[in-house]
């Protein structure tokens, strides 16, 4: 593989990153949840692109599934939450956009420096991805420490998720039953977060995971 | 090998004479387009409104208004307040003249590169934040605080794009990247593509348009450019408009000869060529006009406390693109 | 060499002179005239000294063994022809700016003894005249920060400065200690040619970058800076600021670059990481600073940081053997030293001529300015331009040739350097973009708008003498602007040695231009864009004027309609900060502002209340000073033993040393 099929499948992995700095950037939860589904949307492009490039039909399912459950299915479903939660309007008190996306950019230098030296002997397609990979996950971390609101939470868990399937396409030879059975393990893992929510939010009128914090302080 | 010699190179038997004839032509054809450009976003604007919108010739004829009126000086102007319209459209007009908006080798290319172009930029802002200042009424202080404010983000982020693109090119000569752009095989690039995005961000913000301030008002709070010129009338307002025109022609050249350099005439092109080239650039001028009147229907203006936000990011991508550069370099 | 012997007994002559006639005027004319002529010698001996061999002296005197070697090499002959030409400017404006000192007896004696400890330091050829030098030019300048004692902030500014003046003599004490090895070679010639253990060499970097950044003012070191160089009479100032942080980045290049020879990648990675984080830390302090003289300190602390990073671009290249990035980069720094010398001293002599003027340094109380001082607006106008690196001036040449250093090699082979190099690149940027806000503001709120205070509204222009200084130094940042390649080329043979190569040679391009590496790469010529800006600026005005109106009318202020003639409805200093402390400020200061609004029919003032943390004091010096005082608490109690007990610690010391001893040997 060389030239413009590499040029390309750099560039959507590097979208990938690029969207995940947008999610850091975004406070709207609407406007979060079209950040998320563009940043899946980029998912399937990038496993289609390999798929076409490795010669893997296999993969092409994992882009369909990308495609269907990611894109479309669960931020249509995450917006009925929040919709129905009336929680749409609100903005969320980040601790500083600047210092997050920060973090970020250090973390993506991170990335790079860990994996760049370590995967030396593997070709540099995958190297690179995998590196672009990593980031996308410790971004989708990052979210997940830095907001405060659940449903926010869920998204940085759910492009979390997206890295590590863009590094395992990479690889090339991840299994499809893995792929299946991970991609159902995130299903069911939000179809309970989606339950949680609500329990949550009748228990405690908010969905701001500090008032959980109060709770096991009080009890302590 | 010297400056001139590089930029002479191309031109043979041609002469120093078409050269400098070339450079010309684009000094002055920047300065005639730049009002154009302005009407033909007016224009789009408008058109996307359904309104039919003033001529796109109209930003001539307010110039000529302008022009022909008195100065209204406040009693406290000082000389500062009456040069600075001059040095700021110097500045920027010297800036745009760098750009190759439809051939590269220009003669006095090598006079400054992208990063000269960024500062001489940044002096036409600091000569404006001053004369806003100068009267001292409320509104000047505030336009000039919070231009700085933006400015203080959009110039690194400027400076950033410029590392990315130069970098690849292994050049801060416009005509040198440019010429790589062209020849080399670049392909898609990560850094390139973070690299356009900031560079959007930061054209948007350096020519106060939507969403981080809008042209078309005044006397709302939230303006910042408006503010700045509050004071100003007649010939000098006419200095600065025709400035702020001349900086988006700027950006807009810089972007499609940055990043969409196809058609750009060379050295020592036939003038066919120059002809086919002025051509192309008319067409995405156009295109990116059409773009920018889209944009700026499309999204609300940002309170003035998200734009460091915005342009923040624009810095980030800036930095993420270098770095990515830099680690790249080493496989 | 020959002309060093009257600089400096001129100097001792003149201190001399100083003590008798402190108090007359004559002493005034004779010191400062006297100092100005001295330091013009050593300009001229600096300048010579550039393209000849080094020239050394020993003289019989300083510690019995060695006795004291002066060496005038190249590196010496820069740093002095920039004591030369800062000194002078300082007593040039002095000899105006002198007749407002309060008490000229405290400043005049000290003032030569402060120029001659900085010529002695530059010249010092071995580690105890060096050192001698060093305390001497410490005191000399502590003396000139309290000659004003009598106000609270000078007492404090006195004590820290000599605080850290003395750790940094103290921490290069060692530095040499460690240079020297256990053969004691205290002659710069014998460390030289000593090759020191990686693991002693890496120390002895260490305590250099800490003893001399400690002079310079490299974050978390700088905090004596903003306090003591204020507090001095405005041209000592303009010396501290202007010459001296020169000397101390003079001191971490001889020791670095000279003395310790080689230096390891990860040393270039330490000082381009202070280098950025001071660069950005002194402009964020002097973007919110409303005292005049503070936030010229404070952006000196970002100069210096700027220096540093050009230096440590010098160091990865000279590391990683690439000769024409090392001369590229360390050619930028030296210029910028120089650069930074003009500017500052010129904007220490306008704030000097704005304290005269007006009594005051406190931006809320100044404005208009321009009207009522219109010479020195004009230089302030110059000097603000160069230290913001706007193009046609000083500070942008500088500026440009460290970014084109910093783009020249992605390809380093270190992780440090390639991960520190763009980050270092962005702080620059960011830190180049602030300082133009900053001296938007500084300019603005002084020289601009409509006077703030009764004071300013009735200043009048300094005297001549003062003025024709600032005139001076103005042109002075404009023609190093326009004819960057004539420093460049008086730079190569300083630069040659420690970087194994030069810049091209920039006096044989066409038309001045300045082409760092090759023309392809990246050109500028500051000569041409001044030329081409003022030539279509005048083009302009000159068609306006023929084709369109030439009409003036004065009347009112618009300002929307609702013009109000007080002064207090302009943005004053604080107000035009207010966004950039906003957005910077929350992060790196804590800033915080508490608006308090009377209700409808209330009758008290509104007020703001803002307060700025220092993170410096507050994460290191504050614990560091609780910590050494919970310590003296501790040892108190050692002072109230028997003579037995003090006898017993004695002789468990001896004890303890004489084990040391044979465990060592």
């Amino acid at each position: 593989m060389h030239g413009l099929s590499f040029d390309i499948a750099h560039m959507l992995a590097g979208s990938l990153v690029l969207v995940s700095f947008l999610m850091l950037y975004q406070v709207r939860l609407t406007a979060l949840l079209h950040v998320l589904a563009l940043h899946a949307l980029v998912l399937a492009a990038s496993v289609a692109w390999q798929a076409h490039i490795q010669d893997a039909p296999h993969l092409y399912v994992t882009a369909a599934m990308a495609l269907g459950f990611k894109a479309l299915l669960i931020p249509w479903a995450l917006r009925r939450i929040v919709f129905r939660l009336g929680i749409h309007r609100e903005i969320e008190t980040v601790g500083g956009i600047g210092l997050t996306m920060l973090g970020g950019m250090a973390l993506v230098a991170l990335s790079l420096q860990v994996m760049l030296p370590v995967t030396a002997m593997s070709d540099p397609v995958a190297r690179e991805d995998i590196a672009l990979a990593l980031s996308v996950v410790l971004i989708g971390l990052l979210m997940m420490v830095t907001r405060r609101n659940a449903v926010s939470q869920v998204v940085g868990f759910l492009s979390l998720e997206n890295g590590i399937i863009l590094a395992a396409t990479g690889a090339r030879g991840m299994p499809l039953v893995v792929e299946i059975s991970v991609a159902f393990s995130v299903l069911i893992a939000f179809i309970v977060v989606g339950i949680f929510l609500f329990r949550i939010r009748e228990r405690f009128d908010t969905v701001d995971v500090g008032a959980l914090d109060e709770v096991r302080g009080g009890r302590a | 090998m010297n400056g001139i010699a590089l930029a002479g190179a191309g031109w043979g038997g041609q002469g120093l004479l078409a050269a400098l004839l070339i450079q010309a032509g684009q000094m002055a054809l920047v300065l005639l387009a730049a009002p154009l450009l302005v009407g033909i976003v007016r224009k789009a604007k408008a058109r996307l409104q359904r309104r039919r919108g003033a001529s796109v010739l109209q930003p001539y004829r307010d110039l000529r208004r302008l022009l022909g009126k008195e100065v209204v000086l406040a009693e406290n102007a000082s000389w500062l307040f009456r040069t600075a319209p001059y040095a700021i459209f110097a500045a920027t007009w010297v800036a745009a003249a760098l750009v190759p908006t439809f051939a590269t080798g220009l003669i006095f290319s090598w006079t400054g590169d992208l990063i000269v172009i960024t500062a001489l930029l940044g002096g036409a802002r600091f000569a404006l934040a001053l004369a806003g200042m100068d009267i001292g009424t409320s509104f000047g202080g505030l336009g000039a605080s919070r231009e700085v404010m933006i400015a203080s983000l959009a110039e690194p982020a400027m400076l950033m794009l410029v590392f990315c693109v130069a970098i690849v090119a292994g050049s801060t000569q416009l005509s040198s990247v440019a010429a790589y752009m062209l020849t080399q095989p670049v392909g898609l690039r990560v850094s390139l593509a973070l690299a356009l995005v900031a560079l959007c961000i930061v054209a948007v913000a350096e020519n106060g348009r939507v969403p981080v301030d809008n042209p078309a008002t005044h006397l709302e709070l939230t303006m910042v450019h408006e503010a700045m010129v509050l004071e100003y009338s007649g010939r000098h307002l006419a200095m600065i408009e025709l400035a702020s025109a001349l900086k988006l022609l700027l950006f807009a050249s810089l972007i499609g000869c940055l990043f969409f350099p196809f058609g750009l005439a060379h050295a020592g092109s036939a003038w066919t060529g120059y002809l086919l080239a002025i051509g192309l650039w008319c067409g995405k001028l156009l295109v990116m006009a059409g773009l920018l009147g889209t944009l700026e229907l499309s999204i609300a203006k940002m309170r003035v406390f998200r734009v460091p936000n915005f342009l923040g990011a624009a810095f980030m991508f800036g930095l993420l693109g270098v770095l990515l550069l830099f680690v790249s370099r080493g496989m | 060499m020959a002309l060093i012997g009257p600089a400096f007994g001129s100097f001792a002559l003149l201190a001399a002179l100083g003590v008798v006639l402190g108090r007359h005027a004559a002493g005034r004319w004779l010191v400062y005239g006297g100092s100005l002529l001295a330091c013009l010698l050593l300009l001229a001996t600096g300048i010579g000294a550039l393209d000849a061999p080094p020239e050394t002296l020993v003289l019989p005197v300083g510690l019995p063994w060695t006795g004291a070697h002066l060496r005038l090499d190249p590196l010496s002959g820069a740093f002095l022809a920039l004591i030369g030409i800062g000194g002078a400017g300082a007593s040039l404006f002095a000899v105006g700016y002198g007749r407002d000192e309060h008490a000229p007896q405290r400043v005049l004696p000290f003032y030569p003894a402060f120029l001659a400890g900085m010529t002695l330091v530059v010249l010092a050829d071995d580690a105890f005249s060096f050192l001698f030098a060093w305390e001497l030019m410490s005191l000399a300048s502590w003396a000139l920060v309290m000659a004003d004692h009598r106000p609270d902030a000078t007492a404090r500014a006195g004590y820290v400065y000599l605080l850290m003046a003395t750790f940094s003599g103290m921490t290069l004490l060692l530095a040499f200690g460690l240079l020297a090895g256990t053969g004691g070679g205290y002659a710069f010639a014998q460390m030289r040619a000593a090759q020191p253990a990686p693991f002693i060499a890496g120390l002895a970097f260490a305590l250099a970058l800490i003893g001399t950044g400690a002079k310079a003012g490299l974050v978390p070191l700088q905090v004596w800076l903003p306090l003591a160089h204020p507090a001095a009479p405005s041209h000592v100032s303009a010396l501290m600021s202007g010459v001296m942080t020169k000397v101390a980045i003079y001191g971490f290049l001889r020791i670095v670059l000279d003395l310790l020879g080689a230096a390891a990648w990860w040393q270039a990675v330490v000082v381009l990481a202070l280098g950025g984080i001071t660069a950005v830390f002194g402009v964020l302090q002097a973007v919110m600073e409303r005292d005049l003289k503070r936030l010229l300190a404070c952006s000196t602390i970002e100069n210096v940081g700027i220096v540093f990073v050009a230096i440590g671009l010098a160091m990865a290249f000279r590391a990683n053997g690439i000769a024409g990035g090392a001369a590229l980069a360390l050619t930028a720094a030296l210029f910028h030293c120089l650069n930074h010398t003009l500017f500052k001293s010129l904007l220490f002599q306008v704030s000097g001529a704005v304290l005269v003027a007006t009594g005051t340094r406190d931006l809320e109380r100044l404005g208009g300015l321009i009207h009522r001082l219109p010479v020195t607006a004009i230089a302030a106008l110059v000097g603000c331009a160069a230290i913001a690196a706007l193009p046609p001036l000083n500070g942008f040449a500088s500026e440009w040739l460290i970014f084109q250093a910093v783009l020249l090699r992605p390809d380093l082979p270190q992780w440090g350097l390639k991960l520190m190099l763009p980050v270092d690149g962005a702080l620059l940027a960011l830190a180049a973009a602030l300082a133009a806000a900053c001296f938007v503001r500084a300019y603005g709120i002084v020289f601009l708008g409509r006077p703030r205070s009764e004071a300013a509204a009735v200043a009048q222009e300094v005297d001549p003498v003062s003025r024709a200084a600032m005139l001076i130094f103005a042109a002075l940042c404009a023609l190093a602007g326009l004819f960057p390649g004539v420093v460049i080329d008086a730079l190569a043979p300083v630069v040659q040695p420690f970087a194994g190569g030069r810049m091209p040679v920039q006096l044989g391009e066409d038309w001045l231009t300045v082409v760092p590496v090759d023309a392809a790469r990246g050109t500028y010529n500051g000569l041409l864009v001044g030329v081409f800006i003022l030539g279509s600026a005048a083009l302009a005005a000159a068609a306006v004027h023929r084709l369109g109106s030439r009409a003036v009318r004065r009347g009112p202020a618009w300002d929307c309609g609702f013009p109000d003639p007080r002064p207090i409805t302009q943005y004053g200093g604080d107000s035009f900060a207010q966004p950039l402390r906003r957005v910077f400020g929350s992060v790196v200061f804590q800033t915080q502002e508490q608006v308090d609004m009377p209700r409808p029919g209330e009758m008290r003032a509104a007020a703001i209340v803002k307060s700025i943390r220092d993170p410096v004091w507050d994460l290191l010096y504050v614990p560091l000073g609780g910590f050494v005082a919970r310590l003296s608490d501790r040892m108190n109690g050692l002072q109230f033993l028997t003579i037995r007990r003090y006898l017993g610690f004695v002789f468990a010391m001896l004890i303890v040393l004489l084990l040391a001893l044979t465990v060592t040997q």
